[in-house]
Formats: C-alpha cells, sequence, structure tokens
C-alpha cells in the first residue's frame, strides 16, 4: 500500500481543528506552528527545541484535565520524539490528541525525506504505544470524522494527517515564547 | 535508624505542600523514593519518561496549564536534556530538577564521569542554577531555596544530590 500526500495544509488543518477556540493547542516548530498560528493567536507555538511539542501537550493535558487539548506537530518533530507517544500512552490522558501534520518531508531545511516519506507509518507507531483511537487520513472526505474524534473521543487520540508539500501559510508569528507563554496563561488562568 | 524522619519522605513532602502536582522521572536508585511516593499519591501525576528531555518541555506544558511539575534524573540525563532547555531558558519557564548525581565522590565506574563531571558546567550553560546537597540537612534547605527561585522567581534550579549523601554503588566486585 502506497501512501498518499495529496492534501493541501492549508485546507486540511483548518477542516480538521474547526474552531481553535474549542481546544488548549501546543503546536511544534515550523510547518504546524505556522498552520495554528494562522488559525488562532491563542496556541501556544514552538520555534526550536525540537521534540519537545508532545509531552508539552501531554503536561498541560495533564494540568487542565477538563479541557480538549491538542498537539499538532509536525513529522520531523515527532519523529525526534517517539518516545514521548509511549510516555503518553502509559499515561492515558483521555483528553489529550495529537495531530501529526505529515509531509513526509523536512521541508524547513530544503525538504529533504523524513522518515515518513520512507514509509515510517506513525499511526501505526502511535497505535502501538497506546494511543486509545487513531486515524490516518489522506482523503478529504475522511477529516469530518477525525475532527468530531478530537471533540469527543476518549483518548488519548492520534490523527496522522498526510499532507503534500505545499507550504503553510506566511505570516509573522511572535517567536519570544516569554511573551507567548504570557499570553497563553493569561487567557486561560486569568494571570500571568 | 535514628528518629528523625528520613530526609527523602521530608522532600517529597515538602513538594507536595509546595504544590507540585507532577513528577516525572527516568529510574534511577537515587530517587526511588519519590518515584515510588509520587506513583502510590492518588493526588498527583508520576509520569514515566523515556529520556530526560521529555521531562523539560512536560514541565513547560505544566506550567501553560497552571501546575507545578518537578523532573527527577540521574546526572546522565542531564545531557539529555541540553537542547530542550532552550524552551525554559528562552521562554523564561520556571523549572526545577533533582539530579541524582554519579560520576563524582566515591564513583567506582569510570563510564560515569564524563557526564557527572560535566552536570554544573553544562547545565549553567543552559542558564540552569546548581544547588549541591551533600547532606540530609542540606536537600531540605537547597529544595527550599530552589523552590523559591523556581516558582516564586521563575528561575530554572537543578538541586544537585551528591554521592556524598546518597552513597556511592560498589564496582570491586564485592
Amino acid at each position: 500500500m502506497t501512501a498518499k500526500y495529496v492534501l493541501d495544509r492549508n485546507k486540511a488543518v483548518p477542516a480538521l481543528i474547526g474552531n481553535p477556540d474549542d481546544f488548549l493547542i501546543v503546536a511544534g516548530l515550523a510547518g504546524p506552528a505556522k498552520d495554528i498560528g494562522h488559525m488562532t493567536d491563542k496556541a501556544f507555538l514552538f520555534g526550536g527545541a525540537m521534540g519537545g511539542a508532545v509531552t508539552a501537550g501531554l503536561g498541560l493535558a495533564l494540568a487542565q484535565p477538563d479541557k480538549r487539548v491538542i498537539c499538532v506537530t509536525g513529522d520531523g518533530d515527532l519523529l525526534m520524539s517517539l518516545g514521548s507517544l509511549a510516555t503518553v500512552g502509559v499515561m492515558k490522558p483521555s483528553n489529550f490528541s495529537v495531530v501529526c501534520v505529515d509531509n513526509g518531508l523536512y521541508q524547513e531545511t530544503g525538504g529533504q525525506q523524513s522518515h515518513t516519506g520512507h514509509g515510517i507509518d506513525l499511526a501505526q507507531v502511535a497505535s502501538g504505544c497506546g494511543f486509545t483511537v487513531t486515524r490516518d487520513i489522506s482523503e478529504e472526505s475522511e477529516i469530518e470524522e477525525a475532527s468530531g474524534l478530537l471533540r469527543q473521543s476518549n483518548g488519548p487520540t492520534f490523527v496522522l494527517l498526510r499532507v503534500d508539500s505545499t507550504p503553510s501559510p506566511k505570516g509573522v508569528r511572535n517567536l519570544q515564547a516569554s511573551e507567548t507563554k504570557t499570553a497563553f496563561r493569561e487567557h486561560l488562568l486569568g494571570h500571568r | 535508624m535514628n528518629d528523625q524522619p528520613d530526609w527523602r519522605e521530608q522532600l517529597y513532602n515538602l513538594l507536595r505542600e509546595e504544590d507540585v502536582s507532577i513528577f516525572s522521572y527516568v529510574p534511577d536508585a537515587g530517587h526511588k523514593y519519590l518515584i515510588d511516593r509520587s506513583t502510590e499519591d492518588p493526588e498527583v501525576h508520576a509520569v514515566p519518561l523515556t529520556t530526560e528531555e521529555e521531562g523539560v518541555s512536560l514541565a513547560a506544558g505544566a506550567h501553560l496549564g497552571g501546575k507545578r511539575a518537578v523532573l527527577l534524573m540521574q546526572s546522565s540525563g542531564a545531557g539529555n536534556c541540553i537542547n530542550m532547555l532552550s524552551l525554559i531558558q528562552h521562554g523564561r519557564f520556571p523549572f526545577l530538577t533533582f539530579i541524582s548525581m554519579r560520576g563524582e565522590y566515591g564513583e567506582g565506574n569510570p563510564w560515569q564521569f564524563a557526564m557527572g563531571q560535566a552536570v554544573e558546567p553544562t547545565m549553567t550553560a543552559m542558564g540552569v542554577q546548581c544547588l549541591t546537597a551533600y547532606t540530609p540537612e542540606d536537600v531540605d534547605a537547597a529544595a527550599k531555596a530552589a523552590l523559591t527561585m523556581a516558582f516564586g522567581a521563575e528561575q530554572s534550579v537543578a538541586v544537585l544530590l551528591s554521592q556524598r549523601l546518597l552513597g556511592a554503588k560498589r564496582f570491586d566486585g564485592r
């Protein structure tokens, strides 16, 4: 079976996430931070610290068990932190989802093929790591059901969203994490 | 055993009194008590990690959600955290870790010295301030100081638990 990388992330990510205010969102560096930063100013966006997005999302999910928490990250970030999927699988936070926007490429660094581009299947890895719900999406018709799962599933939930090499939207993000951290906390907690 | 409460129990109780509710760890003999206590405590999350750097970003995520986390690791694990600490330093997240030391006082395994001796310089280079405890009394004082620095002043702090405190393993076959 050959995986299809045909979806345009500029349409597929907003379609999957829907209203970002339904979630607390942490986004991994590069593409996913741009995708999510284009949709909302309330997410915490990584701009470095590659491999840290999933466990940051896990910490947030453990701290806020009554909110739905999503980590949106890329295949490169997730490949650097495969063990964090096992850590999520041990903790089994039912309110937590990982969305991997998988283009099979290291687009930021010149489009080198990533391990997923070589056929490594992160949805199967997540399933083996104890995610209770996993989806592998490569067609538009599959997005709506997964969008519902992000809101209602008894997770942890993993959605692999296979996209083509279309770049993320351009735009200027605030890369000062001390400021975005404070803004995130003020919005969620009412204090800095 | 004397009548004084063990420093390990005192430390756990202190962390709980100071609202630490997430304990992440890579197993280590020096942290056995804290790992066991946090695992048995229904009021906290004990999070086993596959590598120590997970605990760095986990602590940042917990802070985003308004909770306090600590990372328990051995000195070898400090090296696994280096780049992830850029999240802490650049984002000015509060960060508190307890590092059980190897590769120093009384160490018998030569493999442990490279990273053990590099803990303080590398942590310091990444903006993590190091406080070292050599005695049970030091632990309480250093932990209180570190809690104030981390969660009061939003600093990044490591409390190093020396093998003078923990005792060194024997590697001479006896």
